[in-house]
């Protein structure tokens, strides 16, 4: 009996200097999840790494802008592929740290992950990178934001144009989905503006992340004698890496890689997330309803265009200036009929002009002509 | 007498001591790592604790992400009893989700329990013949399992990404190419009074039934045999390529499974997200849990813990992704490094060395 007592007694006084001990060395912590309670919680999820040179570090951009407001508490996780994983990393943000508002960054992220959680918390806001948001089908504690970067494209395709003497351009390409080909038939109709023989190579790699093909990809198209390259895969780094090393020139994508080929990056088509981002934030601090459908290009900031490397001449700048005054404006239209595609139909008809805001432009199945490549 | 039941007692205290401790040896190599690296292992290791097992939400996270690995983990596993080391189970965990999204398409219309047990046996069919092609090819053609199964995997991915980008694609799904969905009655719903999807117990009942028909049937002697000495099983009587073959197609079957319950409990269609390498995982996994099917489920969830408390560390510290798979390498290495302790520390040993058993649990034949 009294041995019960005394070992019961022994393992209490364990028991409080442990506490004591933990409360000493994580105290801090706690001190800083009492604090995040008084300001906005803001999570942002992306699906590769922060620093890719690409799709992940623009967002980490915007992020990083946020972390600086003085009225957020700002939390990313990086990596986060599109399972159960981004799921629970959602749920944790709002559980563990109290986040009210998500940016979901990745477009796999949407279906079925986050409609599952905004369906489960209606009270947290998601952003959602790309997606397509749908009144009535789709909860309204959901929003998409995207920008017209095919703006930025087609101003690539008039400086390529250019600096290119052998009038091929090469373009390597993740996926044949609708944004991608968007973004080939703008960068190949930017360069057509300047002398219609142009034509582009397009290989598709077939996944966002693989650099040893994109690499492959860049040699390949540099030895058919294409002499700009540029790209759409979520970190550029390799192509613009193999280009430059190859002396051809290269247009960026996603953000700016130009530390990567001071030679040969002749610009290139970045994103501005911070623009989409403070909105969204703007909205859940002021307590206005979400935004459901945010879209912008070059007019509202949503992209922008890479500073010019020094082998861009005077006169490329000069066309190139003249045509994005029109797009800040919002008088440029891409995509102005008649337009054929690579296999000789006409997509889109004399006399047609689709604005960017159309929403048959987010559905783009076809390659226009001069493309050298198949969807 | 003591000695006599000590004796029974050393082997299994040795199996998990070993482990055990090189898990704590490696956690010291990761705690020097990030205190070089300027942060407090105390905090860091808290942390951990907090985000995989410190709370119910902390363990469901933790059980979600485990519930594929222990199947992916059974895909080595389990052809390892036979001898072979296979690493192609991501292919299989791709072609057992393409299998089970057409199933689930193609079976709508019945009951959804119907519905559900077609997909999960079209996703262990699928994946069975992948790796069942791997045995076969070992044991008829003489090529490398470990080579061809990594190789069939390459092609099981091309096919699934093949598919579901061309002749399959759901036409709706334009930005992320998908199959058709297999409808929200067909999907598999989550265990009883939590947030976890019955895939948890499938993997964990797959991992049971093989751990007992392993240890406790003439199957598992068999497979021994084969594994051990091919030659010797042949002069036995045994089937040496029926073995093979079937022991590569379960371990398939398993990823297989794993492929079918991300479509029916996670993604409901196939599409390029399945291919999270869970399939990869299961090879740490295995290697890990030293073979054994049974030690794959608490393996896999302590795997799931750690990633799961990978996402609290960016959140809290700000350190980058590559912590956990830090932390996950040293364990690897240090665990693998110490699987040619056993046997060989005078502590274990009550009486004079036993005799070496004949037939090692597993390693290469031949």
């Amino acid at each position: 009996m009294s041995k019960t007592k005394f070992s019961s007694s022994r393992r209490t006084v364990i028991k409080s200097a442990g506490a004591a001990a933990i409360y000493a060395a994580f105290g801090p912590l706690a001190f800083r999840d009492a604090q995040a309670a008084s300001k906005l919680t803001v999570g942002v999820i992306y699906v590769g790494p922060r620093d890719d040179f690409g799709y992940n570090q623009a967002q980490a951009q915007a992020a990083g802008i946020l972390k600086k407001m003085p009225s957020l508490n700002v939390v990313d996780e990086e990596k986060v592929p599109e399972t159960i994983a981004v799921q629970k990393t959602m749920e944790a943000m709002i559980e563990q740290d109290g986040a009210k508002l998500i940016f979901a960054t990745s477009f796999g992220y949407f279906d079925p992950h986050v409609l599952k959680m905004a369906a489960k918390y209606p009270d947290v806001r998601f952003a959602h990178c790309g997606g397509l948001w749908t009144a009535g089908k789709h909860p309204k504690n959901v929003g998409s934001f995207f920008g017209y970067i095919d703006e930025c494209q087609y101003l690539n395709g008039v400086v390529a144009a250019h600096a290119s003497k052998t009038k091929k351009l090469g373009f390597i390409a993740a996926k044949p989905i609708p944004q991608v080909l968007r973004n080939i038939n703008a960068f190949t109709l930017g360069a057509q503006s300047v002398d219609p023989a142009f034509t582009t190579r397009v290989i598709f790699t077939g996944d966002w992340s693989l650099p040893v093909k994109e690499a492959e990809a860049a040699n390949s198209l540099i030895d058919q004698g294409c002499d700009v390259l540029t790209c759409h895969v979520d970190g550029p780094k390799v192509i613009v890496e193999t280009a430059e090393k190859r002396g051809v020139y290269s247009c960026g994508y996603h953000a700016n890689q130009a530390a990567l080929a001071p030679k040969g990056y002749l610009t290139g088509a970045e994103w501005d997330w911070a623009t989409p981002y403070k909105l969204l934030v703007d909205a859940a601090l002021t307590g206005k309803p979400m935004i459901n459908f945010l879209r912008g290009g070059l007019k509202e900031g949503f992209v922008k265009m890479s500073p010019y490397g020094p082998a861009v001449s005077a006169k490329a700048k000069k066309v190139a200036d003249a045509d994005k005054a029109k797009m800040v404006k919002g008088d440029f239209v891409i995509f102005k009929g008649p337009i054929k595609d690579n296999a000789g139909k006409t997509v889109i008809a004399a006399g047609t002009s689709l604005k960017q805001q159309d929403p048959i432009l987010e559905q783009m199945n076809y390659l226009v002509a001069g493309v050298i490549g198949k969807a | 007498m003591l000695t006599k039941r000590l004796d029974r007692w050393l082997p299994l205290m040795e199996s998990v001591g070993i482990p055990i401790a090189a898990l704590l040896l490696a956690m010291l190599i990761f705690a020097i790592f990030v205190a070089i690296i300027g942060q407090s292992p105390a905090t860091v290791f808290y942390l951990l604790y907090q985000g995989g097992f410190g709370s119910a939400f902390a363990w469901q996270n933790s059980l979600l992400r485990a519930a594929p690995l222990i199947l992916t983990g059974l895909a080595v596993a389990i052809p390892a009893q036979a001898g072979m080391v296979i690493i192609g189970g991501e292919g299989a965990l791709a072609l057992g989700a393409l299998a089970g999204a057409v199933a689930g398409v193609a079976l709508s219309g019945l009951p959804p329990h119907g519905v559900q047990a077609g997909i999960l046996f079209a996703g262990m069919l699928g994946g069975g013949v992948w790796i069942g092609l791997s045995g076969w090819l070992r044991h008829y053609r003489g090529v490398n399992e470990t080579i061809s199964s990594l190789l069939l995997s390459y092609i099981g991915i091309a096919l699934l990404n093949h598919f579901v980008e061309g002749p399959l694609k759901d036409p709706a799904s334009l930005n992320k190419p998908s199959t058709r969905p297999i409808g929200d009655v067909n999907m598999i719903g989550n265990l009883p009074g939590m947030e976890v999807h019955y895939g948890l117990l499938f993997g964990a009942l797959f991992a049971l039934v093989t751990w007992i028909a392993l240890r406790f049937t003439t199957i598992g002697f068999s497979l021994r045999i084969v594994g051990g000495n091919p030659r010797a099983a042949q002069m036995a009587g045994l089937r040496v390529g029926w073995w093979v073959v079937g022991a590569a197609a379960m371990g398939g079957a398993a990823a297989g499974m794993a492929g079918a319950i991300e479509v029916a409990a996670v993604q409901g269609a196939a599409n390029a997200s399945v291919l999270a390498g869970y399939g990869y995982a299961g090879i740490l996994v295995a290697f890990i849990a030293r073979q054994n099917p049974l030690a794959v489920i608490p393996v896999a969830i302590l795997l799931g813990g750690i990633n799961a408390a990978g996402g609290i560390l960016q959140r809290r510290l700000d350190m980058p992704d590559a912590t956990v798979l830090v932390l996950q390498g040293i364990a690897f290495v240090v665990i693998i490094a110490s699987e040619t302790l056993s046997g060989r520390l005078r502590v274990w040993r009550s009486t004079p060395a036993p005799v070496k058993p004949a037939i090692p649990a597993t390693g290469a034949s031949v």
